[in-house]
């Protein structure tokens, strides 16, 4: 059997876990929603805003707020360019249209970093009093574990209350609930889009550090398997829904991290495998996500 | 018969097959690489554009099935004196069997047909992008399997010393084969299916198509020849490792299809060549021109994701359209009196 503390560590690195990539499946969320875009660029987003917050930490100086608050900023704006050069000269196209034009963002995003930084990766450390593990009652974590799960939370708390309180946050929902409606209603489409990208890229710029500093290296091709998995945790969660976003995040950090904590060492290497064959058997049973009680279009 | 169509038909076959005689005897190797890559490639494209183009299922999952072709048929064409050495796990009537390369060939897409059926099951259940994120994951369970299943794949480290079979005659041969069945198949009352599913699946299902098992049939067939190129392409290189059959290679064949126009055979050959060519000239630039004191490695492939994102913008239904290339209206005269011979219905692209 499993001692408590066991079970309790794992409890603590599923919540690590998920909370980064519900920061990624967020932005995937908001996006999807306005504009029934899957974009597969998103993961290389967070890429950026690792290599951002190392370019950073290379210079001692700078605190650690900067290291976090910088590319959430700079990635931010990225964001918001990246839909202009990109994905704006095909609105009204089809969604295949914008789905290969995504899967083209990646790769040059990709392939950019690999021109001018090279694909060798690099070592992401950080101060040694962020990573130093403290154990509590046979728990083990370390200052960064605190970090992400609190500012993970406190950033959701922000969102939640940015999408209800501020008129560009109802904007966004009214767009996500029915574009050509909020578009009837005058309301700036392209505006309330930028928006979008802007909050998502910055959640994943962040998210990029935390998982930069949980693993300790950087490279150009790190953001392809976390933003494939945010997207499962999205569409678990039901995509276009921003609390079935961060829900599926946090049940996919749990499950992932249970099945390799709890079923013998053998099949930990099938991690990734699981994570697809989980998306699957919800699709199948709720195609609509667990938190959406319509069933939407699929197509 | 030796009708006049036929006789259209037959002397661009013969043309290749002179063609090829002549290259084999006096190209280099590096240049007989390269044009067994363009006809794999053509096989890749033409095969994804059965699911992509004709029916349209958005599949990403393309480097899954071309990589259990090329693992199935490594292990099935390794010598046995290489296998002892190199993969000692494996169970006796696997370590003592060596079958001949076409069989191996065969026996890989196969089994990639057949993995295309089981999984069709629940993932084509799903429509536009979940059915694209899905096939994602396919590619992924399938790279997760080939670097866990040490015993038959070797893991990480890969399978190398492949018997380098594939040359310009199995590659075109190939090429040819798959070109004439999904040409069949798509002027067949399975095609039209097809055609009609994508422009409309509820109406054609109302006039009695079977859409399950269609969208199924253009699945595996695709899947089909996609292992066939995966087999090819592993005896090729005569190495193999679950990163060989990365997103990357997923991504490239749908640039080849979207430039050459979805739902055109010709067009997918014509993406194919292209999008295969053109990056041989850059990747020159790649290692010579260099920036700062290092090469630009990648700039071929950003030069093709910019070229993606121009056809998308300013030619959406890519270089053909849905149209296909034809022999000239004169020599269609000559050849069949005067009849126009239907073809499929072009691709029409609709807003969301």
């Amino acid at each position: 059997m499993y001692s408590s503390s066991y079970i309790l560590q794992q409890v603590i690195n599923g919540l690590n876990l998920g909370s980064i990539y519900a920061l990624v499946a967020i932005g995937l969320t908001i996006v999807y929603g306005i504009l029934r875009l899957i974009n597969f660029a998103h993961g290389d987003v967070m890429m950026l805003g690792a290599y951002l917050a190392l370019a950073l930490l290379l210079h001692q100086f700078v605190p650690l707020a900067l290291v976090i608050l910088i590319p959430m900023i700079v990635i931010g704006a990225l964001g918001i360019l990246i839909e202009r050069v990109a994905y704006r000269p095909l609105r009204g196209a089809p969604e295949v249209a914008m789905l290969i034009t995504s899967l083209a963002v990646s790769s040059i995003i990709q392939n950019g970093v690999t021109m001018t930084i090279t694909a060798q990766p690099r070592s992401f450390r950080l101060p040694t009093e962020w990573v130093q593990r403290h154990t509590v009652a046979g728990v083990s974590f370390s200052t960064l574990d605190v970090l992400t799960v609190s500012l993970a939370l406190l950033l959701m708390l922000l969102l939640t209350l940015f999408v209800t309180r501020t008129r560009v946050g109802i904007a966004m929902r009214a767009c996500s609930e029915n574009l050509n409606a909020a578009r009837l209603m005058g309301i700036p489409i392209g505006q309330v889009v930028a928006a979008a990208f802007a909050i998502g890229s910055a959640l994943a710029a962040i998210a990029g550090f935390f998982w930069a500093g949980k693993f300790g290296t950087v490279d150009p091709f790190m953001g392809f398997l976390p933003g494939l998995k945010a997207f499962v945790a999205a569409v678990i969660g039901g995509i276009g829904s921003i609390p079935g976003a961060v829900l599926g995040g946090y049940l996919l950090g749990f499950s992932e991290i249970f099945f390799v904590g709890f079923l013998p060492p053998s099949f930990s290497g099938y991690r990734d495998a699981f994570v697809f064959i989980l998306l699957l058997v919800v699709l199948l049973v709720r195609p609509q996500g667990l938190l959406r009680t319509t069933s939407e279009e699929r197509d | 018969m030796w009708n006049r169509a036929r006789l259209l038909a037959f002397f661009p076959l013969l043309l290749g097959v002179v063609l090829i005689a002549v290259a084999q005897g006096t190209l280099n190797d590096y240049y007989q690489r390269v044009l067994a890559v363009v006809a794999i490639h053509i096989i890749l494209t033409v095969s994804l554009n059965l699911t992509n183009g004709f029916t349209g299922d958005f599949s990403l999952g393309h480097a899954a099935f071309m990589a259990i072709g090329a693992y199935v048929s490594a292990v099935l064409t390794l010598p046995v004196a290489s296998k002892e050495m190199l993969m000692s796990d494996l169970p006796t009537w696997l370590g003592q069997m060596q079958v001949p390369f076409p069989v191996a060939t065969i026996l890989g897409g196969i089994l990639a047909a057949a993995v295309a059926l089981l999984i069709g099951v629940p993932v084509l259940r799903l429509r536009g992008h979940y059915l694209a994120v899905a096939t994602l994951g396919l590619m992924v369970i399938v790279r997760v399997a080939a670097n866990n299943w040490v015993r038959f794949t070797r893991g990480a480290k890969g399978i190398n010393g492949l018997p380098a079979f594939t040359n310009l005659w199995w590659a075109y041969g190939w090429m040819a084969i798959t070109l004439y069945v999904i040409w069949r198949l798509v002027h067949s009352p399975y095609g039209r299916a097809m055609i009609a599913i994508r422009e409309d699946e509820l109406a054609a299902a109302s006039r009695g198509v079977r859409v399950f098992r269609i969208r199924q049939l253009a699945f595996a067939v695709g899947a089909y020849f996609a292992g066939i190129a995966g087999a090819l392409w592993a005896h090729l290189i005569t190495a193999i490792t679950p990163n060989s059959f990365s997103f990357l290679i997923t991504f490239n064949v749908v640039v080849m299809l979207v430039v050459g126009g979805m739902g055109s055979i010709t067009g997918s050959v014509v993406g194919a060549v292209l999008m295969t060519l053109a990056p041989e000239f850059l990747r020159r630039i790649e290692t010579s021109v260099s920036v700062g004191g290092h090469p630009l490695y990648g700039l071929s492939q950003v030069t093709i994701s910019i070229a993606v994102m121009l056809v998308m913008i300013f030619r959406r239904e890519g270089l053909l359209g849905g149209r296909e290339l034809t022999w000239p209206r004169w020599l269609r005269r000559w050849a069949f009196g005067g009849e126009e011979v239907e073809g499929p219905v072009p691709a029409q692209q609709s807003g969301s």
